[in-house]
């Protein structure tokens, strides 16, 4: 790992109706962001099992991204809901082990919010970037 | 990860250009050359369209020629061409699900157009992430499920009646539900029609009254949707039936007053003390507490607003023996079973008061192009006498402001065109020349965008008649006290120069949004939004009447402005769209469901309360030790969310298509694979 050039590896779960639609029309009106992020489609946030994001953490990410429906909008009635109630709990247990929560961001952006799916890439990137690599990778080598 | 694979995993990948879509932004060769060095890969190739005849017949001959177990296709999004590329590995020789599509281009090329190096390594990685999931994918099966044969339409104006009509000449029960207490909507407001001048009404009331009395149609006015269950094929509806206090004959029938019900004679209404404003004659006119909005309602039957009865009784009284008031009546729910459903809500004006410089709600003489509509119109307020609402007195110089909060960035405004106010503010004009000897009308423009058949030709129409157009957007309208004219301040931007006019009587050519209820709505029906408010299409050029949700449909402006044409037009593509599952009389549902892997399963019960489907339950154990529960899968309820997945304790739960394996694999590769 070459000190001065560090990118931060970002994974995102998006949810097929919302965020991944979202994604794809950030794409159809050319909306430039950082290449820093791959994502994984999941039918609903809901899927989100919490062990996948301590996984990617023990893995070596610098930052998880948990992108789903609008509350109200999901296409299962409430599977980002109950996402978003797990969200609260990583959030802690990461606390707990010493990790910057900011680094497991969930964020809602629809199928029509192209625009906001570029901001929102770029503030997780630039959020990630600023808090610099993940301690736990340090920990795992 | 997965020991169990019966025989050598053999993926295939196949990177597409899309022209230079794609090749422009990274290099394609190089992700080719590293997807050869993947593990699991033994053929890798590109090609410049995958999507054409010979990038497909590339998949389906290299699947046999490498007998290749999966398939990855790196191009554009799956919710585009996966159904694609799906029927190409399943000619191949290989379930359809073992293909998987790595989104090398909506959400990588398009995306960092300017990072060569950057977006070539993410799409290497994205290759390795799909690699890694199609490894593991499994044949699965589409479930297929029988589909109602009945529809339901919601919104009964011209687009709803339309769409109505065409699934009930196609045979398909259809029920047909308004909220207000007779169909017609916003069209039967109009007075005239753009550009050929029919009378609204009388192009518009056959088709009430053939949706009235098809025997297909189940017409449910005064009724809004209530819930919605259920999936495509099999929808479950509560509809709530507003009480109306009034039996229709049926009704009167079915309790037994024989002759009885509603015959639409008024009785009733020229005896009821309550006076409210008509709010189809945009308040400009009294109704009743028991009323009909107009003679030609669609049923003839009248209905109480409970909201201002007083419960007097002597609309009780004037009924007499016909027996059709019942002012103890209370809401009703009735549940109906549709295989398809179209949202055909239409719009409202913007309220267009809070634009404070048109002065609309502070100068009498300030109108909507809607209230303009029922002042000229014979069956309205004034018999078609086009008045000043400030004395009555016929107006001579009348100013029609175009886009009137549309194309309009402010947050009062929209920033869309409503694509019709340019054409029926021309219609205006022509109105009041046809009807006022002398008037002038002053049309104040942006752009008159009359792109429709025979539009342009009546634009040419009105200037030859005599009216005069003045290129600006009104800054400021103010009223002169004494006189209620209206001064209308503007710049004429092709002179160059400010203008002052003094009018008599000025027109809003408002823009129009989306109904207040829609959002409540497409909630219920899980139809998303585009950003300027309106229903989302599935794909805004080659699905236009589809949306997200499978046997969900959408007609006329619910989907974005409209006229007329365009709005039957889309009615009779929504209804024929929707028309093709009944039709087929099945559909094929996606097998990603839960399954439950009964040694890992506790019994504990977690995952039934997360359900929003009720697909899970707990049922005693098969395995003769009688005292242990297990969960079980009802496939034909699970629509495969996974909410159950991620949440239980045990790992007991497999979502098929979406396995931990497959996605920690995925996670596992992105972050611990690859060397660069």
């Amino acid at each position: 790992m070459a000190e001065e050039e560090w990118n931060p590896k970002i994974i995102a779960i998006l949810c097929n109706w919302c965020s991944y639609a979202g994604a794809d029309l950030a794409g159809g009106a050319r909306i430039q962001y950082p290449p820093d992020i791959r994502s994984i489609r999941v039918m609903c946030t809901g899927r989100v099992d919490p062990l996948f994001i301590m996984r990617a953490f023990q893995d070596g990410a610098d930052g998880v991204l948990v992108s789903g429906c609008h509350f109200g909008d999901c296409h299962y009635i409430e599977g980002n809901f109950k996402c978003a109630k797990r969200m609260f709990m990583i959030k802690n247990i990461l606390k707990n082990i010493g990790i910057d929560d900011r680094r497991l961001r969930m964020t809602f952006v629809s199928a029509s919010e192209g625009a906001k799916w570029g901001m929102v890439m770029n503030d997780v990137v630039k959020t990630v970037r600023d808090l610099g690599p993940c301690p736990l990778k340090e920990f795992n080598k | 990860m997965a020991g169990n694979e019966p025989k050598e995993t053999r993926i295939g990948v196949f990177v597409c250009h899309c022209g230079t879509n794609i090749a422009g932004s990274l290099d394609v060769e190089a992700v080719v050359e590293y997807a050869k060095t993947l593990p699991e890969v033994v053929h890798a190739d590109h090609y410049q369209y995958m999507c054409s005849t010979p990038g497909q017949a590339k998949i389906i001959e290299s699947a046999k020629e490498y007998n290749l177990t999966g398939v990855v296709v790196a191009a554009c999004t799956p919710r585009l061409h996966e159904p694609t590329f799906r029927r190409a590995t399943e000619e191949g020789g290989i379930n359809p699900f073992r293909f998987e599509m790595a989104n090398i281009r909506d959400q990588n090329s398009w995306v960092h157009m300017h990072d060569w190096e950057g977006a070539t390594d993410k799409a290497k990685d994205q290759v390795r992430i799909a690699v890694a999931k199609a490894a593991l994918l499994e044949d699965l099966f589409p479930k297929s499920v029988p589909v109602e044969h009945s529809a339901m339409v919601v919104g009964a104006g011209v687009g709803g009646i339309q769409a109505s009509l065409d699934l009930a000449n196609a045979g398909i029960k259809t029920y047909l539900v308004e909220k207000e207490p007779s169909v017609g909507g916003r069209m039967s407001q109009l007075d005239k029609t753009f550009p050929t001048l029919d009378c609204s009404q009388c192009i518009l009331t056959p088709k009430m009254v053939d949706v009235g009395r098809h025997p297909n149609i189940e017409l449910m006015t005064y009724s809004e949707v209530e819930q919605v269950e259920g999936y495509i094929g099999n929808f479950d509806i509560t509809l709530r039936k507003k009480a109306r206090g009034v039996l229709t004959q049926d009704e009167a029938t079915a309790k037994g007053i024989i002759g009885g019900g509603c015959n639409g004679c008024g009785d009733c209404s020229s005896v009821c003390p309550v006076i409210k404003p008509n709010i189809f004659e945009m308040g400009m006119a009294p109704r009743k507490a028991i009323y009909i909005n107009h003679p030609q309602v669609v049923p003839l039957q009248y209905t109480i607003d409970f909201d201002a009865c007083v419960g007097c009784g002597l609309c009780v009284e004037a009924c007499g023996e016909k027996k059709a008031i019942d002012l103890d009546m209370v809401d009703e729910f009735v549940k109906v079973k549709v295989g398809t459903v179209i949202l055909a809500t239409g719009y409202e004006l913007i309220p267009i008061e809070q634009k404070r410089e048109w002065g609309y709600k502070q100068f009498d003489n300030v109108i909507t192009g809607l209230e303009f509509e029922r002042l000229i119109c014979a069956s309205g307020p004034t018999t078609g006498h086009l008045i000043r609402p400030s004395d009555g007195q016929t107006p001579m110089k009348i100013a029609f402001v175009l886009c009137a909060g549309s194309r309009d960035n402010t947050s009062t405004g929209k920033p869309y065109c409503s694509r019709f106010c340019c054409m029926y503010s021309l219609k205006h004009a022509h109105q009041i020349m046809e009807k006022i000897p002398g008037a002038q009308p002053y049309i104040f423009y942006m752009d008159i965008r009359s792109f429709g058949k025979m539009y342009e030709e009546f634009y040419y129409r009105i200037q030859n008649e005599g009216a005069k157009f003045i290129r600006g957007r009104v800054a400021n309208i103010l009223e002169d006290e004494k006189t209620k004219n209206l001064h209308v301040f503007a710049e004429d931007t092709l002179l160059g120069r400010p203008v002052d006019l003094e009018v008599d009587l000025v027109v809003l050519a408002a823009a129009i949004q989306p109904g207040a209820d829609i959002e409540h709505l497409r909630q219920m029906f899980g139809v998303s939004r585009s950003q300027d408010g309106w229903l989302l299409e599935a794909h805004p050029k080659l699905n236009p009447c589809g949306t997200t949700t499978a046997g969900i449909f959408l007609a006329g402006v619910c989907q974005g402005p409209k006229d007329i044409p365009d709005t039957v037009a889309q009615a009779e593509g929504a209804a024929s769209a929707a028309s093709i599952p009944i039709h087929v009389g099945k559909v094929e549902l996606e097998p990603y469901f839960a399954q439950c892997v009964e040694d890992l399963c506790a019994g504990c019960g977690m995952c039934t309360n997360l359900c929003p489907y009720g697909a899970l339950s707990l049922v005693d154990r098969e395995d003769g030790k009688g005292n242990g529960k297990v969960m079980h899968v009802t496939e034909a309820k699970c629509k495969g969310c996974g909410t159950c997945g991620g949440f239980c304790p045990g790992g007991a739960i497999r979502m098929q298509h979406f396995t931990s394996p497959q996605i920690c694999a995925q996670i596992d590769t992105f972050l611990l694979g690859g060397e660069q």
